[in-house]
């Protein structure tokens, strides 16, 4: 169901989400995506280049992100700009569980034709991995 | 060594057109875990007003970090891509990626900025349909740092 302009307001919360990110979804985003950068999926590479352990894709936590948008909004092509800055990696242990990205969302701003700023907050471990993370929706 | 500023404004010639296929698209939305239908079934795409699936919103990325690759192999340049991150993404979307689309990418550097010893470079690429319609707008900062340290 569409979201309409008329229900929201500065500060409402969108559905906040945790998606979980194990060594398997890298490999596999890796090759959805072409980016076969070792630091993905290797973890002596990524260790020897000074990593914790293998990282996740910055792009892989940014697709996630969003689906706390595009969940809420419902048609994805409501998102007419999005934006982020990879700040901290998020480190994927080989352990069989893997970490969680956790996401929360709300309306920062109303803007000009039924559009709304939806700002992110997107964490791993308690630590925010993501800055200005924002994303422009255009609700009916 | 700094890059040479010259090249702010530098524009690539277009890429090859890639064609977008719904199972392309299928099998990027399976690896980000996301089972909205309008990125799969045809008829909820339509049913939202779109002739087929569309695409997921950051997977231009797909395109426009390929293209990137002739800034990155642009031996005039001199990037060491083993010392470049990803710093910042962000698209500006006309429209959503669609099955179906052949899509060209144009890649242009916006700017190249020193800031404490990292070398940042903005790199916009444009994708268009072969109709001519402009897509989607992908900017990409790519940091390459000075020192002993990596991240993303």
């Amino acid at each position: 169901m569409a979201i309409s302009f008329d229900d929201v307001e500065v500060g409402t919360e969108l559905p906040a989400r945790s998606f979980p990110v194990t060594r398997a979804a890298l490999v596999q985003y890796a090759g959805a995506s072409g980016d076969f950068n070792p630091i993905h999926w290797n973890e002596k590479f990524a260790l020897e280049v000074g990593l914790p352990d293998v990282i996740a894709h910055g792009m892989f936590t940014m697709a996630e992100a969003v689906r706390v948008v595009t969940d809420w909004v419902g048609d994805p092509g409501a998102v007419i700009e999005y934006g982020v800055r990879f700040t901290k990696p998020v480190p994927v242990p080989n352990d069989g569980v893997g970490t969680s990205i956790e996401v929360t969302a709300k309306v920062a701003a109303l803007l000009e034709d039924r559009r709304v700023r939806v700002d992110l907050l997107v964490k791993n471990r308690d630590l925010k991995v993501l800055g200005m993370s924002r994303a422009v929706v255009q609700l009916g | 060594m700094p890059l040479d500023p010259s090249f702010i404004g530098r524009t690539y010639p277009p890429t090859e057109p890639y064609e977008v296929g719904r199972e392309k698209i299928r099998e990027f939305a399976v690896s980000i875990g996301d089972a909205n239908p309008v990125y799969t079934d045809p008829e909820a795409a339509k049913a939202l007003g779109y002739p087929d699936v569309i695409a997921p919103p950051t997977f231009p990325f797909v395109l426009s970090y390929r293209a990137a690759g002739q800034v990155v192999g642009d031996p005039e340049l001199g990037l060491d891509f083993s010392r470049v991150v990803h710093g910042d993404q962000r698209f500006v979307y006309t429209r959503p990626v669609r099955a179906g689309d052949r899509l060209t990418v144009t890649i242009v550097i916006d700017a190249i900025k020193s800031l404490a010893g990292n070398e940042v470079l903005t790199v916009r690429g444009e994708l268009h349909e072969a109709s001519g319609e402009h897509v989607v707008t992908s900017f990409m900062t790519l940091v390459a740092r000075a020192a002993e340290e990596t991240g993303e």
